[in-house]
């Protein structure tokens, strides 16, 4: 069992400020460590993984330090963003030849166990460079977890994986998480982390925005104010409606070409999605398009952190 | 400096991966083409002075030694020892597979060590060894010419390989970098700049070779700027700085990342 935490941590490249003061705590379990790209998910996986010494703050795991210190990698397993491996050897050499890096004491036994585990004992003499994106993930799972460590990083490890491969991953950590260790893992994309984590992190441009449960997370995602761009068979009229609703903030109404379009200022995601087929059906009028204006990732993750 | 003196010095692993990538086949012709150049004109100048009696005489005398000291020392390993040097890391770190070696609880200088002892490998197999061919074929026996250049070759490939894996640790643009040092500094700056000759790996290598010939070297008009000793400690320090430097910087080496 181990405890990664990272204390007012701040990374900076000259100017660029990439992490900014981060203070969080991964205990044994599944966490998802979810932000868009360039919000500094990666960056603070490299200092997790002792890759990267914080610019101020410190990095430790179990009360240890972690940058230049290479027996950490004996709790520390970590499965990197990038593809590349050495694609001229076959998945069974390149995992053997990291379980013997790590000096483990029966390496064939390590990664012939990694890789039944990862189910790739079919695949594992073909070399790296015939395999599929999927596989390879697989294949980088293996070296990650052939020496058993307590934790474990995987930086964007859905990336590329078709459906099938994901559940396979899903399970595979919610398994490893079952078994006590402690596991992080970066996404970009909400259902990923939902389906995994019991926990999460968020990170948006540097920020840490915000943490924990992920019903709590959800909710506050989803309770935030909303826009949406609505068309019915009467605009005026759904307009008086809808703002008689408590849902509703604010309206206006858009001329557009031959007809018209509603913009409307939703006080509550949830309500309002409630609400406006209810006040429809209530007034007559028919709705012909109901579109949200700003459901980019972007926003949702902006909103947290103007919180 | 204590985990120098801690190190376990070689991996078998490291050196297995970094070999299967360094030896992959482009590479292996690329690495090829300078001996076979050297051995194909060393062949050529045998056949002609095997025809013409007065090449055979400048073949047993200053022939031999300019061929071998100005393609095989001058331009043969510097190139070798660019290609094996930053080859035996530089695209492991800007592909990122560097990560899985990194990962582990490796000492950083055993990788380095371990990279630059392959390295080595590659430059006495690719350079050494064929220069040591071509002055037997040249001058027609295992005498003091094949033997003096295949010791310089060597020593000239050690300080190179080391110097570009270096390079190739601290800086992306290895391989312009390395050209720029072996083309420009050592031959075209050494060439016109008498003071310049004293900072070359080149004229070190050569003071080396001229020791191990002994008297003969002046008659073959091999000259060196600077002193045998000068050479060898020249040589043996900037090989162990660069590899220590390299282990060093190892230590916190920043990993690309597409974010």
């Amino acid at each position: 069992m181990s405890t990664l935490e990272l204390e007012q941590v701040s990374r900076w490249y000259g100017n660029v400020v990439a992490v900014n003061d981060v203070t969080m705590r991964l205990d044994p379990g599944v966490t998802g460590l979810l932000g868009p790209n360039g919000a500094g998910k990666s960056t603070l996986i490299h200092m997790m993984a002792g890759f990267l010494g914080p610019s101020a703050g410190t990095v430790t795991l179990d009360g240890r330090a972690l940058i230049r210190d290479p027996e950490i990698y004996r709790d520390i397993g970590l499965v990197p963003e990038r593809e590349e491996m050495y694609d001229t050897v076959s998945g069974w050499a390149f995992v053997l030849a990291n379980a013997k890096l790590h000096k483990l004491a029966d390496p064939e036994a390590a990664a012939r166990r990694a890789i039944d585990i990862v189910e790739m004992a079919d695949v594992q003499e073909r070399d790296i460079r015939t395999y599929s994106k999927g596989m390879k993930q697989r294949i980088k799972m293996a070296t990650a977890i052939v020496h058993d460590p307590t934790v474990l990083l995987l930086d964007e490890p859905f990336n590329g994986m078709d459906p099938r491969q994901r559940l396979h991953l899903m399970d595979l950590l919610h398994r490893l998480g079952d078994e006590g260790r402690t596991i992080l893992f970066s996404s970009h994309i909400l259902e990923e982390v939902e389906q995994i984590a019991g926990r999460i992190e968020v990170m948006v441009a540097g920020r840490h925005a915000a943490s924990g449960d992920f019903r709590e997370i959800r909710r506050l995602m989803t309770q935030r104010p909303h826009q949406y761009t609505i068309r019915s068979d009467d605009d005026r009229a759904l307009a008086s409606a809808v703002m008689a609703d408590p849902s509703t903030a604010g309206v206006e109404l858009i001329p557009a070409g031959d007809g018209s379009s509603l913009h409307v200022q939703a006080t509550d995601f949830a309500a309002f999605t409630h609400a406006l087929p209810a006040v429809a059906t209530r007034h007559g009028i028919r709705l012909l398009e109901v579109r949200p204006a700003d459901e980019s990732l972007e926003s949702v993750f902006s909103y947290l952190v103007t919180r | 400096m204590t985990n120098l003196m801690t190190l376990r010095p070689l991996n078998g692993t490291v050196a297995q991966l970094t070999a299967r990538s360094l030896l992959g086949r482009k590479r292996t012709v690329l690495l090829s083409l300078l001996p076979l150049a050297l051995l194909a004109l060393c062949a050529l100048a045998r056949i002609l002075g095997s025809l013409d009696p007065g090449i055979a005489d400048e073949l047993q005398g200053p022939l031999a030694a300019d061929l071998l000291g100005a393609f095989g020392i001058a331009i043969m390993m510097p190139l070798l020892g660019l290609i094996a040097g930053t080859g035996s890391i530089g695209p492991e770190i800007d592909e990122g597979s560097i990560v899985y070696l990194l990962a582990k609880p490796l000492n950083r200088y055993s990788i380095v060590v371990t990279k630059l002892v392959v390295a080595i490998g590659v430059v006495i197999a690719f350079g050494a060894v064929p220069v040591f061919v071509a002055g037997v074929v040249l001058t027609g026996e295992v005498g003091s010419v094949a033997i003096a250049y295949a010791v310089g070759a060597l020593a000239a490939g050690v300080a190179y390989s080391a110097v570009f894996l270096m390079l190739a640790v601290i800086t992306r643009n290895a391989v312009v970098v390395g050209l720029i040092y072996a083309l420009i500094w050592e031959s075209l700056v050494g060439g016109l700049v008498p003071g310049a000759q004293a900072l070359s790996i080149q004229q070190w290598a050569t003071a080396v070779l001229k020791q191990v010939f002994g008297d003969g070297a002046y008659s073959l008009g091999i000259g060196a700027a600077v002193e045998f000793t000068t050479g060898l400690v020249a040589l043996i320090v900037v090989t162990l700085a660069a590899t220590g430097y390299a282990g060093r910087r190892l230590q916190t080496l920043r990993l690309n990342d597409d974010s």
